[in-house]
């Protein structure tokens, strides 16, 4: 067991791994967003309340689903690599922030666009859910403005994991908070919880959207780890004779 | 290690001496207390110039007003609390020292807190008075201040533990410390608000101790991790 | 083409999905470019260090 770790924290091993998973998680991702896509826009029968509108749903719910999971991986690879010096957790930390800022941004740009036909304006606080995405938006550009303040790889990869940590630990307060406060004045809201039960029909490519998001998600991840990889070993022996290769294939 | 030896002194006095030093430091530069006690009054100020003299309109936005002046004036401070004892090579020693740094970084908090915070709680309802809010919002006033602005020092201590070193630290703190404040001005703000409006403000109030709870447990533990690594 | 109005709500559907997929698009680019970037720079890097010996 332990051995399968430290070959998978290997620098050259992971590299070599990640770029055999990212081909598949394509292969999966990309069919199941193309049936969402398609079933989502043309098959699932037009909501009863919000009309086609609705639709928006299909983009706007896994946004928000990957903006929330890849803080969690951030979170949780930031801890890793402060308790163990873990060097490619760090490196994973990293990668996931901007990816979970530019799906926290898409799920605030969908949810807006689609607040916009349903309560005539295009923000509106009331909304709780909106509301903590723009925190999470605020706390992932506060990492990275953090990550690109300190120039040492090290205390950068160290001191971003400390802020990472902290943030996970506020995260769920934030949500309770804004979701007491839009309790006072009952705010409306484009997803009700315990709302009536999604049909077949509106749920399958809803399913398939998320699901495939979140491979599509997995490999732009491990793309971005890569590139982190190389850069963070860019002294060993091992990277330049990739450089070198790919050189001569370019 | 079964005894400690004679020399070293108990984890309460390190506390109290450190405490002491920057209580101290403070007093023989009163400027450094007062200015965001001004800040605080002048933020407070520049509302009802913006948005017109309503007393309506006022009794509305005090609340949150004193809350974000507040939220504001603690953030100006936040920066200083571990740049001089950066700058003259203090700070080096506290991370050598044999106290536990999670204590040091408690006692630098408090005074933090009793030079920056309490001034607040003290004055914030002379400035509810100014916007007329009712005597029920401005006895919560203090009492949700009272816990928020201990929580704000005790979060901030981590953000300004990260940016210690940085040069353009001053603005990132903000970037950094304002995101992680929004629940504290939300039940802060909000608890004033109903107070005022004839509710009770209990939840609110214990919500905000609850959290500064949690920040005292946990935040002096963070800002130690963040200190040595800004100090590596 | 009834389907692609989507009653009346039609420009806030596409938006959203054209917004989504353009963002999707620039993770990929903005990945890809960054990787042929990490490259060229160790590449870089070696000659430097070439020219020293």
């Amino acid at each position: 067991m332990w051995t399968f770790f430290h070959k998978l924290a290997s620098p050259p091993h992971f590299y070599g791994l990640a770029g055999k998973f990212i081909p598949w998680f394509a292969a999966i991702g990309l069919p199941l967003v193309a049936y969402g896509t398609w079933a989502g826009l043309f098959i699932a029968p037009p909501d009863y309340q919000q009309g086609d509108a609705f639709r928006i749903i299909y983009v706007h719910v896994p946004a928000a689903y990957l903006s929330m999971l890849a803080y969690m991986v951030m979170a949780i690879a930031a801890g890793i690599g402060l308790i163990w010096r873990m060097k490619l957790a760090h490196a994973v930390a990293a990668s996931a922030a901007p990816l979970g800022a530019w799906f926290t941004f898409l799920a605030l740009a969908t949810g807006s666009i689609w607040g916009r036909p349903m309560w005539g304006t295009w923000w509106e606080w009331g909304d709780p859910r909106l509301t903590s995405e723009l925190i999470l938006l605020f706390l992932y550009l506060g990492y990275m403005a953090l990550r690109a303040a300190i120039d040492d790889g090290t205390k950068a990869d160290r001191a971003s994991a400390v802020l990472a940590l902290v943030g996970a630990v506020n995260v769920p307060i934030i949500h309770f908070s804004v979701e007491w406060w839009s309790s006072l004045h009952q705010g409306p809201t484009l997803i009700r919880e315990g709302g009536p039960a999604i049909a077949g029909d509106m749920l399958y490519p809803l399913l398939a959207m998320i699901f495939g998001f979140s491979f599509l998600f997995g490999a732009l991840l491990l793309m971005r780890v890569k590139s982190e990889v190389l850069y963070r070993e860019r002294r060993a022996r091992w990277v330049r004779r990739l450089a070198t290769e790919s050189a001569g294939a370019a | 290690m079964t005894t400690l030896p004679d020399t070293m002194p108990g984890l309460g006095r390190g506390f109290v001496a450190l405490l002491r030093r920057d209580l101290l430091l403070a007093w023989r530069r009163p400027g450094d207390v007062l200015n965001p006690l001004v800040f605080f009054a002048i933020v407070a100020t520049l509302f009802p110039l913006a948005l017109g003299p309503e007393t309506d309109l006022l009794r509305t936005i005090g609340p949150g007003v004193v809350w974000v002046a507040a939220l504001l004036a603690a953030l100006l401070s936040l920066n200083g609390l571990f740049l001089a004892d950066h700058e003259d090579g203090s700070l080096e020693q506290l991370l050598l020292s044999a106290q536990p740094l999670p204590l040091l970084v408690l006692a630098k908090t408090c005074a933090h807190w009793l030079l920056s915070g309490l001034p607040l709680v003290v004055i914030s309802p002379l400035i509810g008075l100014s916007y007329d809010l009712p005597a029920d919002g401005l006895l919560a006033l203090p009492a949700t201040l009272l816990p928020g602005t201990a929580s704000l020092s005790l979060v901030g201590a981590t953000g300004a533990a990260l940016t210690v070193g940085l040069s353009r630290g001053n603005a990132l703190l903000g970037l950094l410390v304002l995101p992680l404040a929004m629940p504290i001005l939300i039940f802060g703000a909000r608890t004033v608000s109903l107070a005022a409006a004839g509710d009770t403000m209990a939840g609110g109030v214990y919500f905000l101790g609850a959290y500064c709870m949690l920040a005292l447990t946990l935040a002096p533990f963070a800002t130690a991790a963040a200190l040595r690594i800004s100090n590596e | 083409m009834e389907m692609l109005a989507m009653g009346k709500y039609g420009v806030y559907v596409w938006t959203c999905f054209g917004l989504t997929f353009t963002v999707l698009v620039t993770c990929v680019v903005q990945a890809r470019r960054r990787h042929r970037a990490v490259l060229r720079e160790v590449r870089r890097h070696m000659q430097l260090t070439e020219t020293d010996e």
